[in-house]
């Protein structure tokens, strides 16, 4: 599965036809690949995007980090011009969008939320019948199927119907037929959800690959660990706005204490208020766990050690921390 | 002029090739038992009517309303599905494709499939003789037009949709009612002179006219006429459909 290229970066593969109303001067442009400005999306008088402005240059991996309805999709569908904008300015590889979204779609590929593969087709079909939508002739399209399933662990499937893959496989071939036009820059939504934790490294294998080979990845998670392994910077939306921006370790040097113990037991709520407050910078109690964040936390774990009841982790704080501090515990649905 | 709403004809046809036995089947077999039902059973008791055999006259509206149906049929649940069930429209919008060229690829396949529908029923005229010569293949042009005007009316169904239930409305409260004014089943002389003029209003009366004209010989009132009021209700209705999907989908 994924197995490795011929070369140590993806292998570009051979360019489509670049239509003609392409600005050619995109490929070298040192100009960002997507620019938003002051984006602005109201649903029903709510803003479900307020005022959000990101840059992503050539060849990063920008994460969109946010809980449930925090805007990441509608933010994308926005870059892509296929959601009218209330507000704000989008460049998308040079292009202004929605007004040139259709041309600029010709160097992007897209990993939707939900697949929507063709599943009148086979495999091989839907790969082939995707690139002729980017007018890519169906022989040229027929000689990249090859490599693509490759690239997807799909070699053996080429006949398969849709509905004899499995969610990872529907996956890695949705990634594979966003990828018939040799594209720029990718955008995934939430790329992994729903997704065994071998499927997942199976498709971020892949992502790293098109990050080396030098592809720019958009991609929304709420998968913290997705995050930090992937992205180079990411920014945490909440209600529709940026509340953070940088790199993964930026984040948490800048916005948490670096460790963080974590205390469980019956109980645990009263001997936290009682003997921890005092030892660490921050607690957070739910349920029957006491979080514990700090610079030293020898005096606190010397202090349970007196607690025989009580199970302890200490371990480095880590962006899903940065994200439940920013985001807060309560659910959003 | 763009011609990429042919990638979605293209998609269709490939799949309708996947499918083509059981589809051409049902192209011939739901058309013939009207005829066969209808046309000998109850033509033994209707005897003639405009001077010729029940199911001669029968076969004559059966060539319009099959053309209408697969037409509706295409253009509503397979649309739909491809649209909302599927996700197959989401998918092709991810592409350098507009809404526009995706629905004008619909409009167009509809009604080359409908046209295929009521080309097999031209085949089953001239197997029981009802056509003859070259001349009543001037009626397939026709039967295109025919399921432009109807797959443009029902792409507004299917662009306005949440569910298959509103289809059944539209079929029962419109296409059928509409079947019955608009001489497809009995001639339309039958019915009082206000319901002839709002038959007239309507395309099917146009589209009967045209396929009885040509296929059977018939007078034709207005065939130009006739023919502008189906392009019309297609062009109107194609136009209307993509400006539905537009708001729609970019919400």
């Amino acid at each position: 599965m994924l197995t490795p290229p011929e070369t140590p970066a993806a292998p570009r593969l051979d360019l489509p036809p670049v239509p003609a109303e392409l600005p050619a001067a995109t490929a070298a442009q040192p100009a960002p690949m997507l620019r938003v400005e002051a984006l602005r999306k109201v649903y029903g008088g709510r803003a479900v995007v307020r005022d959000l402005s990101i840059s992503v240059r050539r060849g990063e991996c920008f994460g969109i980090l946010g809980p449930n309805g925090a805007g990441k999709t509608t933010t994308l569908r926005c870059c892509l011009g296929l959601t009218r904008a209330d507000g704000g300015a989008i460049e998308l590889g040079g292009l202004p969008v929605p007004e040139a979204a259709r041309v600029a779609r010709y160097r992007v590929g897209v990993v939707p939320q939900f697949d929507n593969l063709d599943p009148d087709f086979t495999v091989t079909e839907n790969l082939v019948m995707f690139a002729r939508y980017f007018d890519i002739p169906g022989r040229v399209a027929r000689e990249r199927v090859p490599r693509l399933l490759e690239f997807a662990g799909l070699a053996d499937r080429a006949g398969a119907r849709i509905d004899q893959l499995s969610g990872g496989m529907k996956r890695r071939l949705t990634l594979a037929r966003a990828l018939v036009n040799d594209p720029d820059i990718l955008f995934l939504d939430e790329p992994t959800t729903g997704l065994d934790p071998q499927a997942r490294h199976l498709i971020w294998d892949g992502l790293k690959r098109l990050v080396a080979g030098g592809r720019t990845l958009i991609l929304t998670t709420h998968f913290m660990d997705e995050a930090e392994r992937l992205c180079n910077r990411l920014c945490v939306m909440d209600e529709g706005a940026i509340i953070a921006q940088d790199t993964p370790r930026g984040l948490i040097e800048r916005l948490i204490e670096p460790v963080v113990v974590e205390v469980y037991g019956e109980g645990v709520a009263g001997w936290a208020a009682r003997h921890a407050r005092a030892l660490v910078e921050r607690l957070e109690v739910t349920g029957e766990t006491a979080f514990c964040y700090m610079h030293d936390p020898e005096p606190l774990l010397a202090m349970t050690r007196r607690e025989p009841a009580l199970k302890v982790l200490r371990r480095a704080a880590n962006l899903e921390d940065v994200f439940i501090k920013l985001t807060g515990r309560d659910i959003r649905d | 002029m763009n011609r990429r709403f042919l990638y979605l004809v293209e998609r269709n046809f490939l799949v309708w090739r996947k499918l083509l036995v059981p589809s051409l089947i049902a192209n011939l077999a739901d058309p013939l038992i009207y005829l066969l039902g209808l046309g000998f059973g109850l033509g033994a008791l209707v005897g003639n009517v405009d001077g010729r055999p029940y199911s001669t006259f029968l076969a004559g509206g059966m060539l319009c309303y099959s053309t209408l149906n697969s037409a509706s049929a295409e253009a509503l649940y397979s649309a739909f599905s491809r649209l909302k069930v599927q996700r197959t429209w989401e998918g092709i919008l991810h592409a350098p494709m507009t809404i526009t060229d995706v629905v004008v690829g619909e409009w167009l396949w509809a009604a080359a499939k409908a046209t295929l529908s009521g080309a097999a029923i031209l085949a089953v005229m001239y197997g029981f003789g009802f056509a003859r010569g070259v001349a009543p293949l001037a009626v397939l042009p026709v039967l295109f037009v025919v399921g432009l005007c109807f797959s443009g009316v029902a792409l507004i169904m299917t662009t306005l949709a949440r569910g298959y239930d509103f289809f059944t409305y539209y079929f029962t409260l419109l296409i059928t009612p509409m079947g019955f004014l608009s001489g497809v089943f009995f001639p339309l002389h039958q019915l009082p002179g206000p319901v002839q003029r709002l038959a007239w209003l309507l395309p099917l009366a146009h589209a009967a006219s045209l396929a009885r004209g040509l296929t059977l010989g018939d007078a034709m009132a207005r065939p130009w006429l006739s023919v502008a009021v189906l392009l019309g209700y297609g062009v109107a209705g194609v136009c209307l459909a993509a400006w539905i999907a537009r708001r729609r989908l970019t919400k």
